[in-house]
C-alpha cells in the first residue's frame, strides 16, 4: 500500500530524514515511534504530498507522491499534528467544504458527514463554531475530515496528543476499529500508545529507522538482554565468584542492600540459571530471599535504542 | 478545476467573517462618497463618473492589499495550508479560488457606488456607455491589484507584511512610474508608460477600449497569479 524507498529529506543543511525504507501492507496498522524531532512528521508529510523529498521515492497505492500527487491525495486521509481548522467555520460547514473540495456531490457528501458524525461522536457540537471547541473536540473534527472520503489509507500524526485519558482510550479504540477497513499509519512519541494500537512498530530516531517489528518481536529482542535479579546473604566475594562459575551466567554485578548482596546477573542465550543458583545457595548455607527474571519493558528498550543513537551521534 | 468553486465560496465567507473586510468596506464607502460629492456632484462639472473613478485608483492601492493580505498568509500562519495542500487540489486551483473569492467581494464593494450613479442620473444626463466602460476598467484594475495582493500574501506568513509588500508594489506601478516618467529619457519613458496603471486606466474612464490597455491589465493579472502559484509551490520545498 505504501512503499518508502531510500527516503532522505534535508531542511537546508539539517538532515531530518536519513535514507529510510519501509513498506506498509494493506490493512496494517503501523506505528511510527520516536522522540520529538526524530523525523516522524517529516516522513508523514512526504507521504501525504505536503512536502517533496530531497531524494528517494514514495509510492502510495502504486502512485508516486511526486509525479502523481493528486491521485495519491485522493487515497489518503490525513490528520496533521497541529489539527489545523478554520476557527470561523462550524464543524458541519467545514466538513461540507472539505467534501466539496474532494469533489463529492451533495447526497454523497451528506451521507459521508452523517457517517463520520457517528464515527467520531460529533453529534453534540457539529453545529458549533470550531473556534469554540475544545482540543479534544477539534481533534475529532480533524479525524472526521480525514475519514470523510472513506480513504484507503489514513495517516494520523500524533492522533491522541492533548486528549484526556478517556478520549485517548476512545480514540485508540476508534483507530483499531478503523483498521478493519483502512490501512493506518500513525505516529507517536508515547510508547504505550503504539503498543496498544499497532500491529507493527517502526522506531525512528534522528532520522533513521533503529528498529522495526511487532510489539511481541520487539519484546523478544528485549528478552535477549533480560537480567536475573537475586538477593543472597553471604560473603560478597564468595557469592560473586560462585555465581559467576555457574553455566549460563555471563556477568554479575553486586550491590549491598541491608546486609544482603543484590546480584544483577546477565545470562547468555536462553539459559535459565535460576535452579543452579538456588542449589548453590542451599549447599553453601547462604540465605536466598529473592530470585526473579526482570523483563525489560518496551519503554526501556525504546529509551535504550534511542539513547544509543544519541550517544553514537555525539561520538561522531 | 471544479474545486475552485468551494475555495471561492470559503474565501468569500471568510471575508465576511473578518472585521478587516468591514473596515475596508466602510473606508471605501467614505472615500467614494467624498470623491463623488467633491469631484462629480459639482455644479458646472461634466456629467460623468470619471473624477470618482480616477480618484479611486489611488485609494485601491491601499484598500485591496488589506483585503488580500490574509488570503494565503493566514493559511500559513494557522497551519491550515497543510490540510489544504494535502487535499486533491492543485496549487493553481488554490490561487484561483482565492482570487475569485476576493474579486467577488471587491465587485460587491463596487456595487455600492451604484447609488451615486442613480443620484447622478437624476440630476443630469451622462453617457451611460462611458460609465459602463469605467466600471469595466474598475473591475480590471481591481483584478490586477488583487493578483498582486495575492502574490504578496503568498510570500509571507505575516499578514501585515503581506499588505505592506503589496502596497509597495502597487504604489510603484501607480504613483512612482507616473511621477518618474516625466524625468527620464524618451526610451525609458516609453517603458514606464507601458507599465503605468493610471495611464492605462484613463482610457477606460474616457470610454475608450484600447486593446493595449486591455492586454496590459489581463496579462499582468495572469502574470501575478502565476507568480503567486510559483511562490506557493516553492514553499513546499522549504
Amino acid at each position: 500500500m505504501i512503499q518508502v524507498k531510500n527516503l532522505t529529506k534535508y531542511y537546508g543543511p539539517f538532515l531530518a530524514v536519513d535514507n529510510i525504507s519501509f513498506r506498509v501492507e494493506e490493512g496494517e496498522i503501523v506505528g511510527f515511534l520516536g522522540p520529538n524531532g526524530a523525523g516522524k512528521s517529516t516522513t508523514l508529510r512526504i507521504i501525504t504530498c505536503y512536502q517533496p523529498a530531497t531524494s528517494g521515492t514514495v509510492t502510495v497505492a502504486n502512485h508516486d507522491v511526486f509525479t502523481d500527487s493528486i491521485e495519491v491525495r485522493r487515497h489518503i486521509g490525513y490528520l496533521p499534528e497541529s489539527v489545523p481548522l478554520y476557527p470561523e467555520m462550524r464543524a458541519r460547514e467545514y466538513l461540507t467544504f472539505r467534501g466539496k473540495l474532494r469533489g463529492m456531490d451533495r447526497p454523497e457528501r451528506e451521507k459521508a458527514i452523517q457517517r463520520v458524525t457517528e464515527r467520531c461522536w460529533l453529534g453534540d457540537f457539529i453545529d458549533r463554531p470550531i473556534g469554540q471547541l475544545s482540543k479534544g473536540m477539534r481533534q475529532r473534527v480533524g479525524l472526521a475530515d480525514a475519514l470523510l472520503h472513506d480513504p484507503k489509507i489514513l495517516v494520523l500524526d500524533e492522533p491522541t496528543i492533548g486528549l484526556d485519558p478517556t478520549q485517548i482510550r476512545e480514540t485508540r479504540n476508534l483507530i483499531k476499529d478503523l483498521a478493519r477497513q483502512h490501512t493506518v499509519i500513525l505516529s507517536s512519541h508515547i510508547l504505550p500508545e503504539v503498543e496498544a494500537t499497532c500491529q507493527r512498530t517502526i522506531i525512528i530516531a534522528r532520522g533513521r529507522i533503529v528498529a522495526s517489528g511487532s510489539p511481541a518481536e520487539l519484546r523478544e529482542r528485549l528478552a535477549g538482554t533480560s537480567r536475573l535479579i537475586a538477593e543472597i546473604r553471604g560473603p560478597e566475594q564468595d557469592v560473586r565468584t560462585a555465581v559467576e562459575g555457574i553455566e549460563g551466567v555471563r556477568k554479575v554485578a553486586t550491590s549491598l542492600a541491608n546486609g544482603w548482596n543484590r546480584l544483577t546477573i546477565e545470562t547468555s542465550g536462553n539459559q535459565d540459571p535460576r535452579e543452579p543458583i538456588v542449589a548453590l545457595a542451599a549447599k553453601r548455607n547462604w540465605g536466598l530471599r529473592e530470585i526473579r527474571f526482570e523483563v525489560g519493558s518496551l519503554e526501556e528498550y525504546f529509551v535504550q535504542i534511542t539513547a544509543q543513537q544519541h550517544v553514537g551521534a555525539n561520538a561522531d | 478545476m471544479r474545486n475552485i468553486l468551494p475555495l471561492t465560496q470559503r474565501e468569500l465567507a471568510a471575508s465576511f467573517y473578518s472585521p478587516i473586510a468591514y473596515v475596508v468596506g466602510c473606508v471605501f464607502l467614505l472615500f467614494t462618497g467624498y470623491f463623488f460629492i467633491t469631484g462629480v456632484l459639482v455644479p458646472g462639472n461634466e456629467a460623468s463618473m470619471r473624477p470618482l473613478f480616477a480618484a479611486m485608483t489611488g485609494t485601491l492601492v491601499f484598500a485591496i492589499p488589506l483585503l488580500t493580505m490574509r488570503a494565503v498568509a493566514e493559511e500559513f500562519g494557522s497551519g491550515t495550508i497543510e490540510t489544504l495542500m494535502t487535499a486533491p487540489v492543485t496549487d493553481t486551483s488554490v490561487i484561483l479560488g482565492k482570487f475569485f473569492g476576493v474579486f467577488v467581494f471587491y465587485a460587491a464593494l463596487l456595487l455600492t457606488t451604484v447609488p451615486h450613479l442613480i443620484v447622478l442620473l437624476s440630476y443630469s444626463d451622462p453617457q451611460l456607455g462611458v460609465i459602463l466602460f469605467g466600471y469595466v476598467g474598475m473591475l480590471l484594475i481591481g483584478a490586477l491589484y488583487i493578483s498582486v495582493g495575492l502574490f504578496a500574501s503568498c510570500c509571507t506568513r505575516h499578514q501585515l507584511l503581506a499588505a505592506i509588500i503589496a502596497m509597495g508594489i502597487l504604489s510603484a506601478f501607480t504613483f512612482l512610474v507616473d511621477y518618474f516618467a516625466d524625468f527620464v529619457g524618451p526610451r525609458l519613458h516609453g517603458v514606464l508608460m507601458a507599465v503605468n496603471v493610471p495611464a492605462h486606466f484613463d482610457d477606460f474612464t474616457k470610454g475608450i477600449l484600447d486593446t493595449k490597455s486591455l492586454v496590459f491589465f489581463i496579462s499582468t493579472t495572469v502574470l501575478f497569479l502565476f507568480l503567486a502559484t510559483k511562490v506557493l509551490e516553492s514553499k513546499r520545498w522549504r
